[in-house]
């Protein structure tokens, strides 16, 4: 009986819902079982943010310590973060640009160097770095920076079905106009971990 | 719109919350009501979405739906429609059952007609909450029928099924749900929805009328009608035994979100069990609960927060002489704070039942990360307040607050925030204050929270002549739980034209002599405002009004208008740290050699911050 978990983080603004909410969709239309948790409310202006989405003979919409499939983060150290939901065998990917919390400017904390927090992730568990801001950016609307990472998590072989069924949802889900658009970013994901 | 689909083909993906507006409707629901607060918002701003959408269209919506001026209110309005023969539904957070609680405990001695559900939204963790408060104790309180659903799925059948118990007992029932349940999507199977009753009929009864001698007739009605509904749990089919491998003498007894973490590890940990899943969880279902008891030596009680069931099931056994042990919180084996989680129940079950965890212990990041908690938005016209505040008050100010965005101000550096309780709490305490300190005072709410509950203690402050400043951060929304209209606003939940009912002349008419209406973002102006308001001698009202960011920019976007950004100009820029040392704007951060800059992704254009650099060094972007 197979489950798939995935973990979605990054900071409140990225898309990280919405992102989550269209895995789910197309985890619907794939005719899988389907369960996501989300954050919402004060979570939500700026903070830290997490969903989770499992797929198959599931009944926990929250993931056990250790046992995701894969982590997708629209921000390296949220990446890092989360990351007692990986194992060794987990695929975590994430976006290289980093998003300062206020706190380092005003409250004196320190944001690590890039290199030590991929250097920890990598020790943990499989790391993919893309840079999915560029990606978003040269395909039109930096706000599909959501959709770059669920192109890049189509790409690495997690999903209980396939890709194709993601991109229709995505395709689906937004406005007619911004489809385009939403294909590059898409299809920039995929790119993006195919050539690494 | 797919969630008010006559016949889906097929399970739609849904929020717990907007699965309960779908069961609503599948009942025929006639009035809604509601006032936000998370994680119960979405079940309400379901029903206005789905009023605005079929307006558009030119359809009339099937039922009724209001944001009231609070909970206490949306209980009320909803009571009635029930007491007129119509569907009714109320939706609040955990905390607004306390607002809503002297309607709720005398409604129900006297009882509904139409069907009527209350949904208390519980927040075990407090994501978004000033406590973590086990409303299910609400149901035991009062006496009143409950459910609590475990998955998005059950939550729309609870929500249809609901009405038809409900209408058998003639008593509203409560149904209560927990963030990881309001928040949670899953595929939901559907039904046609049935037609609403429109316009009911309102038929006296000197019943209705709580004097004494009704209510002490009222009252052994009520305590029948509970073992009525004791019935009913018994054949529930939200109540029910799942046998997981071979006969089992350990029993786990779960309910709500507990269910599922339970569920899980015991697949997980490869053990033999009767778990008892409970749905309707007020009243138990007695003759289920000592079969279960009788039949097992072990039971494991698994509830997030209080001991509800736990203490209940010590009793049953009591009650038939039995000795089963009893695991649960009074083992130590699970705890009486927060949330739980796969983690969490596995290691629980695996230390009572003595088998090996396959979860491995979480191991967390080595590196120190730094924290990413909640702030004001850039761009929000609560931080301009809060600094023209920080500017005219003095060292000792105490800084009274509410429930809103505005709590963010807290945070350093504004530092805005020294006392909060619950909604409407900030010129309540103010006054308090007043009265047993000589420091001065300047309290903080949001327009909506001034509807909520604000409007008392500001005629308390009057009436007594309390030396307080008492501030209305007016952003013509609801912004925290998601922009939702609110008496100050000129539309309604319906999308419909409403009354705009001004702050400043509320005040004027509770009897505040000194009043101000300023501009936020004039914060030199603002400042003075405040200067004057100090000055005064007798309580004070300050209405700080500009619109919400979001909702400012959202408009601009829609109209084609571009959101300007904001530079530093370096050679002009001395570093003198204000804008990030005393303003605090999240969109600023400092690059090499301590140099400050705005971060454009995140900059929302407002411009405050031209304002306050002394030597202009900031200015608006050229475009490129």
């Amino acid at each position: 009986m197979s489950k798939t978990s995935i973990v979605l983080t990054g900071v409140g603004g990225h898309g990280v819902i919405t992102a989550a909410n269209i895995l789910g969709k197309a985890t619907v239309n794939a005719d899988v079982n389907v369960y996501v948790s989300e954050v919402h409310g004060m979570a939500q202006r700026g903070g830290s943010v997490i969903c989770t989405v499992r797929m198959g003979n599931v009944s926990s919409p929250l993931v056990a310590s250790g046992t995701a499939d894969a982590i997708i983060s629209t921000e390296p150290i949220e990446a890092l973060r989360y990351i007692r939901y990986a194992s060794k065998n987990t695929k975590v990917i994430t976006d290289v640009n980093p998003v300062i919390p206020f706190t380092v400017a005003v409250g004196g904390e320190k944001y690590p160097s890039l290199e030590e927090v991929f250097k920890e992730i990598n020790s943990r568990a499989k790391l993919y770095k893309i840079d999915a801001l560029k990606i978003a950016e040269n395909s039109g609307a930096i706000i599909t920076k959501n959709i770059v990472m669920l192109g890049a998590l189509a790409a690495v072989d997690v999903l209980p079905f396939k890709s194709d069924i993601l991109f229709k949802t995505i395709i689906d889900n937004v406005p007619t106009k911004y489809g385009k658009i939403n294909e590059k970013a898409f299809k920039g994901g995929i790119d993006a971990i195919k050539s690494i | 719109m797919e969630i008010i689909d006559e016949k889906p083909e097929k399970a739609i993906l849904l929020l717990g919350n907007e699965a309960i507006t779908r069961g609503a409707l599948e009942a025929g629901i006639d009035v809604a009501t509601a006032y936000p607060g998370t994680p119960s918002s979405e079940i309400a701003d379901t029903f206005s979405a789905i009023a605005k959408y079929l307006k558009k269209k030119g359809e009339k919506p099937s039922f009724y739906f209001e944001y009231s001026t609070n909970e206490k209110v949306a209980l009320e309005v909803a009571a009635a429609a029930s007491f007129s023969g119509l569907r009714a539904l109320t939706c609040m957070k955990h905390v607004g059952l306390n607002v809503a609680s002297d309607a709720f405990m005398t409604y129900l001695y006297v009882g509904c007609r139409g069907g009527h559900i209350i949904i208390t939204a519980d927040d075990p963790y407090c994501h978004s909450s000033q406590n973590e408060q086990d409303n299910r104790y609400f149901a035991l309180f009062g006496s009143a029928p409950m459910l609590e659903p475990a998955t998005p799925q059950e939550a729309k059948e609870m929500a249809r099924l609901g009405f038809e118990i409900s209408e058998e007992l003639h008593s509203p029932i409560l149904l209560r749900t927990t963030t990881r349940l309001n928040h949670a999507r899953g595929a939901v199977g559907l039904k046609k929805p049935k037609k609403s009753r429109g316009k009911g009929h309102f038929e006296k009864s000197p019943m209705l009328v709580t004097t004494p001698a009704v209510a002490r007739a009222r009252h052994p009605e009520l305590l029948k009608m509970m073992e009525r509904a004791e019935k009913i749990s018994e054949k529930s089919p939200f109540n029910k035994i799942i046998n997981v491998g071979k006969t089992s003498k350990i029993g786990i007894v779960a309910s709500g979100v507990s269910f599922n973490y339970v569920k899980e590890a015991v697949e997980d940990l490869q053990v033999d069990a009767k778990i008892l899943k409970l749905g309707m969880t007020n009243p138990l279902p007695r003759k289920m609960c000592e079969n279960l008891i009788k039949s097992c030596e072990q039971i494991i009680i698994v509830e997030e927060l209080e001991p509800f069931l736990e203490n209940q099931f010590k009793a049953m056994a009591y009650d038939v002489g039995s000795s089963v042990k009893i695991f649960g919180k009074s083992t130590g084996h699970f705890s009486r704070l927060y949330e739980y989680n796969p983690d969490i129940v596995t290691d629980a079950l695996s230390k009572i039942l003595k088998v090996k965890n396959p979860i491995s212990k979480p191991i967390d990041y080595k590196i120190k990360l730094p924290s990413r908690p909640p702030a004001l938005c850039p761009g929000c016209p609560h931080r301009a307040t809060y600094f023209a505040v920080k500017k005219v008050a003095p060292k000792e100010t105490i800084y009274p607050t509410d429930i809103g965005c505005y709590t963010l101000g807290k945070a350093p550096p504004l530092e805005v925030a020294d006392l909060l309780l619950c909604m409407g709490s900030n010129a309540g305490t103010a006054c308090g204050l007043a009265v047993s300190t000589d420091q001065k005072i300047i309290s903080f709410m949001g327009d909506s929270t001034f509807f909520h509950s604000g409007i008392p203690p500001i005629i308390d402050a009057v009436h007594h002549k309390r030396d307080v400043v008492i501030t209305v951060l007016d952003n013509r929304t609801t912004a925290m739980t998601g922009h939702q209209p609110h008496p100050g606003t000129d539309f309604d939940g319906m999308g419909n034209p409403a009354k705009k009912i001004l702050v400043e002349d509320v005040v004027k008419g509770c009897g505040v002599e000194h009043i101000e209406v300023t501009n936020p973002s004039d914060i030199k102006g603002t400042a003075e405002a405040f200067k004057r308001a100090l000055d005064f001698k007798g309580p004070a009202v300050v209405v700080s009004k500009a619109p919400c960011i979001l909702l400012e920019n959202r408009t601009k976007r829609k109209a084609g208008k571009k959101i300007p950004t904001y530079a530093i100009d370096q050679e002009k820029c001395k570093q003198c740290n204000i804008c990030i040392g005393k303003f605090g704007c999240p969109a600023f951060y400092y690059g090499e050699n301590g140099t400050v800059h705005i971060d454009e992704q995140q900059c929302n254009g407002c411009g405050d911050c031209v304002q306050i650099c002394p030597f202009d060094a900031i200015s608006e972007k050229e475009e490129k």
